[in-house]
């Protein structure tokens, strides 16, 4: 008889059961992707598993890796859950095709697998594509609250796959998302309560359709809290400081910087505090560290969506703290129990 | 010490014939160093400032390569002809001002009838002075060897620089823009217009690829490339019949 030490508790989570946690939490999000934009989130997310399931197979055979383990450990499945959100809706097929391949290829299985990467994939994902292909990930499908309907799933199989549907081409149903329209009304003079105000939605509570995303995000994120799959520090930090920054600068300026209730429920940020900035390889792991990193990726999504050159600045805000976890972790680390620091 | 810097075909001189073969020996390693073992791109890492500047497409990696080529040539040549002249202490800033001389004039032979190349690789071609690929070369090789050695070790080494800049070029051409051979006759004149490959209409270029991050993906892929072959050969040379022994483990006593 050996004697174990105590806690005894058993920690009955594989990496699988995470990912599908996480999966599970991500449908309402989902859901009313579907139902504010269409059905065109499904064609994505179809042909962005088909190619993860593809790049999977193929990379651990190259790499002489067992195919079956890490195929149905399901990260793929999260990584390119987390980048289709973030792709329009009727985006041209070969963009999440490339995107996902990109994702995985570059982000995960070059470095080592999952566990090695130092870059959160799917955010390795969306800012290739941002770079690579700035006008086809500019065209956002507008929501139904706006052009009055929103595509079947045939209709947006043909604008993904051809380009156009029953003759009409995508700029009818695309347009800008609120940040941009916020970006392009500044540099144009306009200051941002009229820019907000031009665009009010007949949707309840008058929040927006992106806000009601953000929503849902929030919906998931709150039950994968308290079933513990992920921390409360990643949210809290991350949307603490994004809070904070644009609070202070409303105050300062409420003509040039947009209110706080808009600044936390457009783009991805419901998305990248729940879902993203939490992914448990590439985000920091002690307690103070968490808080940290979060924060950090907080005012740096302030910084890039006020004075850079992109709308939303989630990818680059994460991938550039997926940087800096290394030094975190290392000035975060617990005191052990006894010891002196 | 003095044995050590005399080169092997004046230590060996027996025969005609074994000094020759000695020679020829000397030859082939100089042009595999060049080309593949000691690349300087690839293995050395020498130069990556111009490399991954200007190599967004075939035709300027060319440009520049051949820029280079010619730079290391003169300079190897010009080293090694005052390589007993100058003493220890000084030979750095005579190699330098030697490169330097060299990069001018490519410089102002270019400027005259590559106008418009010149005009994109801009400060690129000034800056092949602070190519240490150069340096390297006349410090390790061209001031310790005879003219025939050094010259034939500037034009391969310079040579395998160039072929990275042409390869890393056009893979990043192919993928960003979707063409080959693009703006060729600036180099090669009026009737290169036509020899530009369109890899057709619909294709829509990855724009990360003529992007710095393009040109660091690209070369790590190119050593990660030869690194492969070169694993492959070794494994190829230390099993040559491809035995394959399959070890199952054996199962754990009970």
């Amino acid at each position: 008889m050996t004697a174990l030490s105590s806690p005894y508790a058993h920690n009955n989570q594989s990496v699988r059961k995470v990912m599908l946690q996480v999966q599970l939490a991500a449908l309402p999000a989902l859901l009313a992707h579907i139902y504010l934009f269409g059905y065109g989130i499904v064609i994505q997310w179809l042909l962005a598993v088909a190619t993860a399931i593809v790049v999977e197979y193929t990379l651990l055979k190259l790499r002489g890796r067992p195919v079956l383990p890490f195929m149905t450990d399901m990260s793929a499945l999260i990584t390119v859950t987390g980048l289709v959100f973030c792709i329009p809706p009727e985006a041209p097929w070969w963009v999440v095709v490339s995107g996902s391949a990109f994702a995985l290829i570059f982000g995960k299985h070059l470095y080592g697998g999952l566990g090695y990467n130092p870059f959160n994939p799917a955010m390795l994902g969306y800012a290739f594509l941002l770079i690579s292909f700035p006008v086809p990930m500019t065209q956002w499908t507008m929501p139904g609250e706006v052009v009055g309907y929103t595509l079947d799933f045939m209709h947006s199989a043909q604008v993904i796959f051809m380009g156009h549907f029953d003759g009409n081409s995508l700029d009818m149903i695309t347009g800008a998302t609120p940040l941009n329209e916020l970006r392009t009304g500044l540099s144009q003079g306009v200051m941002v309560p009229d820019t907000l105000r031009a665009h009010d939605s007949q949707l309840p509570w008058g929040l927006n359709s992106w806000a009601w995303i953000n929503i849902a995000f929030i919906l998931g994120g709150l039950y994968m809290i308290l079933n513990g799959t992920i921390s409360w520090q990643y949210p809290v930090g991350f949307l603490g400081a994004l809070s904070a920054m644009a609070f202070i600068f409303e105050q300062i300026d409420p003509a040039t910087y947009p209110p706080l209730s808009f600044v936390l429920l457009s783009g991805g940020t419901m998305l990248a505090a729940f879902f993203i900035i939490t992914d448990p390889v590439t985000a920091s792991t002690t307690p103070r560290g968490k808080l940290i990193y979060a924060a950090g990726i907080g005012v740096l999504v302030y910084v890039i969506r006020s004075w850079g050159a992109f709308p939303d600045g989630i990818a680059f805000a994460i991938l550039l703290m997926n940087i800096a976890v290394p030094l975190i972790d290392q000035y975060t680390q617990p005191r052990v129990f006894g010891h002196r620091r | 010490m003095s044995e050590a810097i005399i080169p092997s075909s004046q230590a060996q001189q027996d025969t005609p014939a074994t000094a020759k073969s000695a020679r020829w020996q000397e030859y082939k390693k100089i042009v595999d160093n060049g080309l593949w073992q000691n690349n300087q791109a690839l293995v050395a890492l020498l130069g990556l400032c111009p490399l991954l500047a200007v190599s967004n497409n075939t035709v300027n990696g060319l440009g520049l390569g051949l820029a280079t080529l010619a730079v290391l040539m003169v300079s190897n040549a010009l080293v090694s002809l005052i390589r007993n002249h100058v003493s220890d202490e000084i030979r750095i800033p005579v190699f330098i001002a030697i490169i330097a001389t060299a990069v001018t004039i490519i410089d102002l032979l270019m400027n005259a009838y590559f106008h418009t190349l010149h005009g994109i690789l801009g400060i690129f071609i000034p800056l092949i002075v602070t190519n240490c690929a150069i340096l390297g070369r006349a410090e390790a090789y061209a001031s310790k060897q005879p003219l025939d050695r050094a010259l034939l070790d500037g034009f391969f080494m310079g040579l395998g620089f160039m072929l990275v800049l042409v390869i890393l070029g056009a893979l990043r051409e192919v993928i960003g823009n979707g063409t080959l051979f693009d703006q060729a006759y600036l180099m090669f004149g009026e009737a290169a217009r036509s020899w530009t490959i369109h890899l057709g209409d619909d294709y829509q270029g990855v724009l990360l690829a003529i992007l710095p991050p393009g040109a660091f993906i690209g070369l790590g892929l190119l050593i990660a490339f030869k690194n492969m072959l070169d694993a492959k050969k070794a494994a190829k040379r230390s099993n040559p019949l491809g035995i394959q022994v399959a070890v199952t483990p054996m199962s754990s006593p009970k």
